[in-house]
């Protein structure tokens, strides 16, 4: 296979050589990684980085302080966060009146955020655990920070169940723990199910991002350690900020010292924990859903629950992946090298397709309860959510169907998709779109339910509305100490899909895959 | 692996069997030599380097790279690991515990919703799976680190301060005066005939 480097590609379209000279137009390369030329293999990381300067940016961040945005950003997030705290303290004092539960309507924001903050974890899964399966090489610029935020919304997550008991003393119920009354919990109900699964979602992803950050927390170490030796050789005290470094990540990072012999069985334990995570994030949100689908509700007691929730769940990840990390291409020097134009458009196809998932699971949802018969069913559909006639909720209802399933129509459009404005926009649009999806599910289904008299519409307290920006608060002051502290892409990864990782001293004629750009 | 790499200060406790062997080379200022360092440029170098001096019939050796080389495994003569294979022993294990408990506890205290015998399997199904990948996921990462002799923050090659570049660019084999091949100079002429860009030796501190 003859390849081109996508510099001389470039260089050759602006020169009018090459293949554009030939009247053909080919699409626009963008920053390079764009390029849809079958003879070129789209770089990963651009600019050439060699393994130092692929060290040196991605330490840099984690090590030098960074711009005049973080600190006002951490004091709005820290300030939420301590409101929400705040609030769940009074929550806890008062008693689940505070926020604008009723008798009919006892699940409200409370589930809607729990099912919104988990639902967003799964984006980092997928990326780290069902793309490694598929070898899907462009993960390794977004696998790291997406596993972060993916532990940050499982902590929001489950925040919201513990709180929403009531009396929170009585918590460690939900576990099989022996008591004095040799009480065991009902392994029958989905909602210990879901104790166990998300307990153990959390659990697998917090091992698996750690399990990552060994060899990269080593690299920061060694380099605070140079530093530290450095100073002592010009008879300088060594700075607190690297003694700190080497300690603390010198503990962190198991003494890691980038054997072949550790490689191969990290490697090999990567791919397990990869493969257990793949059907276990696949099994939470299933679970998740089996707390409706299991009721007899209308509106909840649907079979199409589970695949829907987990497409959806795919699809607010994402989005939130995407709202996170197009800031930080614009904060960060030499973030775009590794955050291409090309990773952006990949996942604004993975959003396209899973809107369309979700937008076939809300008509088919829709069809199902006209085809069924079932007359209540259909009841919740026309009258407590879609028909502005009769719906009180039809704007919860529209304002979903139009962020999920219009907005990301946009990105059938390759100038729209590659535009990380747009992108961000309509991530935007989903993750507030997504919101609403759990809303609709939640509340609408139960505010109308089958006795007339108990018909109810619910209205949020400020407490409910200050417990949902404290749970925004407490992701984002953990996602702003992640990329203060942590390295946002996976160091040894990167390094490990650049040109120059490969042998080319033999003939390896069947490692085709390996021939990178520089070739 | 021995229990004294982490505990030095045991070995006078220990059988004569147990004990490390006494180390057979000094450096010039007096202390033990634990080994030979050769330091390399790029990947190619260092596979080559490396398959000599596994064709050489070393075994107690070692190939440092920043990332996991792609085909190390074959350069250096390694076996597949069996973590695998205890994961999954492991894993089913617990699935299989994660079961017994449920079944205990539901006889134990049975609860009547549903009309559902207590001891029917099919609700157990979802905590089975949890609790058998939850403790899969710990014996993979506990596993790859004890087979690996984690964690152990101390090495002699962490006094050796180039090799801190190992978690940067650069490229290292280190070859253990323990080795019974190792010689101080024919396994320097080696590593330096390989191509290493600097030979040293490494302290045993």
């Amino acid at each position: 296979m003859s390849s081109i480097h996508p510099d001389q590609y470039v260089s050759d379209r602006l020169a009018g050589r090459g293949a554009a000279a030939a009247g053909y137009a080919p699409p626009d390369p963008g920053d390079g990684s764009l390029i849809e030329d079958p003879a070129v293999r789209a770089p990963l990381v651009l600019n050439n980085r060699s393994f130092g300067e692929v060290t040196e940016i991605i330490c840099g961040y984690a090590e030098k302080a960074p711009g005049k945005w973080w600190m006002p950003l951490f004091a709005i997030a820290g300030l939420a966060a301590a409101t929400g705290t705040l609030m769940i303290a009074y929550l806890i004092i008062t008693g689940v009146g505070v926020w604008g539960l009723t008798n009919q309507v006892d699940w409200a924001w409370d589930i809607t955020n729990f099912v919104f903050w988990i639902g967003i974890g799964h984006a980092g899964t997928l990326i780290s655990a069902i793309l490694c399966l598929f070898k899907q090489k462009w993960r390794t610029a977004v696998n790291r920070s997406a596993e972060a935020m993916t532990i940050f919304a499982v902590i929001c997550a489950g925040m919201f169940p513990a709180i929403h008991v009531g009396r929170i003393w009585f918590i460690w119920m939900v576990f099989p723990l022996p008591n004095s009354n040799s009480i065991w919990p009902n392994f029958r109900s989905p909602l210990l199910w879901d104790v166990f699964a998300v307990s153990t979602y959390f659990t697998v992803s917090l091992l698996f991002w750690f399990m990552g950050l060994i060899p990269d927390m080593a690299s920061l170490r060694d380099r605070a350690h140079k530093r530290m030796l450095a100073s002592k050789r010009r008879a300088e005290k060594p700075r607190l900020g690297d003694v700190i470094r080497a300690y603390v990540f010198g503990m962190l990072s198991m003494g890691w010292r980038f054997s072949s012999r550790h490689w191969h069985r990290y490697e090999v334990a990567y791919l397990i924990l990869a493969g257990l995570s793949t059907p276990l994030v696949l099994s939470v949100h299933s679970i998740v859903s089996f707390d409706f689908a299991t009721s007899v509700l209308p509106g909840w007691h649907t079979t199409i629950f589970p695949p829907y929730f987990v497409a959806g769940a795919i699809f607010g990840g994402f989005a939130m992946v995407l709202l996170l990390l197009i800031p930080a291409r614009e904060v960060f020097p030499n973030f775009r090298d590794f955050l291409t134009l090309r990773h952006i458009e990949n996942m604004a196809k993975i959003l396209l397709v899973t809107g369309m998932m979700v937008g076939f699971a809300y008509s088919m949802e829709f069809f199902i309860a006209w085809y069924s018969g079932n007359e209540y069913e259909l009841s919740v559909f026309l009258n407590n959510r879609a028909n502005p006639a009769k719906a009180p909720y039809w704007w919860a209802y529209w304002t979903m169907i139009s962020c999920n399933v219009i907005s990301p129509q946009v990105f059938w459009f390759r100038k729209l998709r590659t535009n990380p404005l747009v992108v961000w926009i309509v991530a935007l649009a989903v993750t507030i779109g997504m919101w609403f999806e759990r809303f609709v599910i939640i509340v609408t289904s139960l505010h109308r339910a089958f006795l007339p008299a108990e018909w109810h519409m619910f209205h949020p307290t400020p407490v409910d509305v200050l417990t949902f920006v404290g749970s925004c608060g407490i992701f984002l002051t953990l996602f702003l100490l992640f990329v203060r502290f942590l390295p946002v892409f996976a160091m040894a990864e990167i390094k490990a899909v650049l040109p120059q990782a490969h042998r080319h001293d033999h003939d390896d004629d069947h490692h085709d895959d390996h021939h990178g750009e520089a070739h | 692996m021995a229990i004294t790499d982490y505990f030095p200060m045991l070995s006078g406790l220990l059988p004569k069997q147990l004990r490390p062997p006494a180390p057979r080379y000094a450096t010039p200022s007096g202390s033990p030599v634990a080994g030979l360092v050769a330091e390399f440029g790029d990947v190619s170098s260092v596979c080559r380097a490396g398959e000599s001096v596994r064709d050489a019939g070393y075994t107690k050796w070692d190939l440092h790279s920043p990332f996991p080389i792609h085909g190390a495994e074959q350069v250096m003569g390694m076996k597949r690991t069996k973590l695998p294979l205890a994961v999954g022993v492991i894993g089913l294990s617990a699935a299989g515990l994660g079961w017994l408990m449920q079944w205990w506890m539901s006889i134990n205290y049975p609860i009547v919703v549903q009309g559902k015998p207590p001891h029917a399997w099919q609700p157990f199904v979802p905590i089975i799976f949890e609790s058998g990948v939850l403790i899969s996921a710990f014996a993979a990462l506990i596993g790859m680190l004890s087979l690996n002799g984690l964690p152990r923050p101390h090495h002699p090659l962490f006094n050796h301060e180039p090799f801190l570049d190992a978690s940067n660019d650069r490229f290292f084999i280190y070859i253990e005066a323990l080795d019974p091949k190792f010689d101080p100079q024919k396994t320097r002429d080696l590593l330096t005939k390989g191509g290493a860009s600097r030979v040293d030796l490494v302290e045993d501190l």
